[in-house]
């Protein structure tokens, strides 16, 4: 094929790839380097490091406030990311057999591409003491006092639903698009139940698409810091509230580095986890189809 | 052929022996047709009513921004917020000029460094390309945090001043991986044999890249263009780390009005950028399925 010919006489991948590849190691996996070093360094007294090797920042971690802290992290991030993808499955689905994708790709990404906090600011705009819903319940006489709907884990977790959906509505989106519907009118023709027809032929297809909604939300949600900070109270604290508190007021940057260390190693599973799956769905579909292509 | 009182008649006999399972290949047949009336209207209430949630905020926002009081009781419609937005919130319009710069900027070098690889890793086979794949996907997935941290500490490692530079770079590297699967994503529908026959016409290689490819391909880069500028101007966490004195972008100026005290100039801000966003997406509309897949 013409492909293999021109490799075969000139290959410019080098000179055209190089450029990004010096960017992101310079500006991305030697900062990440750097982190990695510095949580094993004893801490400066004004921010910094002293080059003197210790494990007392990941001593320091093991202190059960952290370690409950953590818990709350994940039980936080577990609970939204299950309602995203719980919402997202039905709404991709849908999308992908309407008529109008464009328009509706179009109302997904608009509040997705609106500014974070502009969207974070008409939740408290809502929620809040003074709030629409206080106001107007005040104002049909429902109630005197203010309900506390916001400052606690259900605000953070309901705010975290509504920033995050969208990254889970578009790539489940996108893999039920390449679907071919008419394998679920098959199953049902073969006497498949429409729960079995769903669980059985239309969730293993999308399978790619769902683990990649699952990292898109679980990832940030859990390093989340606006959203805590902003809707949450003080024991709706997360993780990276945390981070940025040792960073930026405690100075202590050993310690924001260690805790770093552990959310790029649980995003760095998942993604590993999530190429593995597109990997070996892309070799399935490969041995299946005969298909040639191994392009990302 | 059954009428259609045949097919209620008869799915009316099934749907009452429906509990004892073995039914027939016809009698299924018939009580789907019955069932197709209303099918998938589950995913379409769920549908509807997300966008509903996503956009019930925003709704609420864009009203209260033309309330003439300050809470949240209406109090009669005024235009009041918008005149401060535009005639009294000098420094709200300096963080926006500096945002500008900055999106562009960034988004005009991870464009060039973004589409170059893009077309090094699709149409080529060599070392390290796995390695170029891998690295431009971290970022997308890493926390934003980390990454703002990550560039704190390392900007005060190398003592690089924190300010209009360090946001520059924070941006062009978390704008990059966007506009390299952008590019990709067209690449993968373009024609090969093009390349080939502007090689077999005598065509050098950055002739072929300049007057064959990039012309080619335009959509796909302005897209991600577009895309890097709009992420540019949205982000606000990793900018809060590495942000100096003097270089207030608007997201973070965005964040002391929401931090301290809210005014309703923040309402109609978000009008007009809902609007800007809009926009955006309005122009990237034959995009959008490339930006669903990218995400």
């Amino acid at each position: 094929m013409s492909r293999q010919k021109l490799l075969a006489s000139r290959n410019y991948g080098i000179p055209y790839s190089f450029p990004m590849g010096i960017w992101f190691s310079l500006f991305f996996l030697l900062p990440i380097g750097i982190i990695i070093t510095y949580s094993f360094m004893k801490k400066g007294l004004h921010g910094g490091v002293l080059w003197q090797p210790t494990l007392d920042a990941y001593a320091q971690m093991l202190n059960p406030s952290y370690g409950r802290l953590f818990i709350r992290t994940l039980q936080v991030t577990f609970i939204s990311t299950v309602l995203s993808i719980a919402i997202a499955l039905p709404c991709g689905y849908a999308m992908a057999r309407s008529k109008m994708q464009t328009l509706l790709l179009f109302l997904i990404i608009i509040p997705f591409w609106t500014n974070s906090l502009i969207r974070i600011n008409a939740w408290i705009a809502i929620l809040g003491n003074e709030g629409f819903i206080n106001e107007t319940l005040r104002k049909i006489g429902l109630i005197h006092e203010s309900l506390p709907l916001l400052y606690n884990q259900s605000a953070v977790i309901l705010v975290l639903v509504y920033m995050y959906l969208p990254y889970a509505i578009l790539p489940i989106f996108t893999a039920m698009d390449k679907f071919d519907f008419s394998l679920l009118e098959a199953a049902r023709d073969l006497g498949a139940t429409k729960p079995q027809s769903m669980f059985k032929v239309l969730l293993p297809n999308v399978r790619s698409g769902i683990v990649t909604a699952i990292i898109f939300t679980f990832i940030p949600i859990f390093g989340a810091y606006t959203v805590p900070l902003l809707v949450g109270g003080k024991d709706s604290y997360m993780i990276g509230n945390i981070v940025v508190d040792q960073v930026t007021k405690v100075r202590n940057w050993p310690l924001a580095s260690a805790f770093s260390m552990i959310i790029t190693v649980v995003s760095t599973a998942g993604v590993l986890w999530m190429m593995g799956t597109s990997a070996r769905e892309a070799a399935r579909s490969k041995a299946a189809l005969g298909k040639q292509d191994g392009a990302l | 052929m059954r009428n259609k009182q045949g097919i209620n008649v008869y799915s009316h006999f099934i749907s009452r022996l429906s509990k004892k399972k073995p039914t027939s290949e016809p009698a299924r047949h018939a009580r789907r047709a019955l069932q197709n009336v209303n099918h998938r209207s589950l995913s379409n209430t769920v549908l509807t009513l997300s966008v509903a949630f996503l956009f019930l905020p925003l709704a609420v926002t864009v009203i209260y921004s033309f309330n003439r009081a300050k809470g949240m009781v209406w109090n009669g419609f005024s235009l009041g917020w918008y005149q401060k937005l535009f005639f009294g919130s000098e420094k709200l319009w300096t963080s926006f000029g500096n945002s500008i710069i900055i999106a562009f900027a960034s988004a005009g070098l991870s464009t060039a460094l973004g589409t170059l690889a893009a077309i090094g890793v699709n149409w080529y086979r060599f070392r390290g390309r796995t390695y170029i794949q891998t690295i431009s996907f971290l970022p997308m997935v890493l926390p934003e945090v980390i990454i703002g941290i990550s560039m704190l500490i390392f900007f005060s490692a190398v003592n690089v001043p924190l300010g209009m530079l360090t946001i520059f770079i924070a941006h062009t590297t978390f704008c990059l991986p966007f506009v390299f699967l952008m590019v990709l994503a067209r690449l993968d529908e373009f024609d090969f044999s093009i390349i080939e026959a502007a090689h077999d016409l005598g065509a050098s290689e950055k002739q072929t890249l300049f007057r064959v490819i990039v012309p080619a391909i335009m959509p796909g880069i302005l897209s991600g263009f577009m895309m890097a500028v709009t992420m540019s101007l949205e982000d606000f966490v990793i900018t809060f780390f590495v942000s100096g004195p003097g270089s207030t972008t608007l997201p973070l100026y965005v964040f002391s009005m929401v931090r301290y005290g809210i005014s309703p100039v923040i309402n109609a801000l978000s009008f007009v950028m809902i609007l800007g966003t809009m926009f955006i997406a309005f122009l990237l509309r034959n995009f959008l399925k490339n930006i669903a897949a990218s995400k």
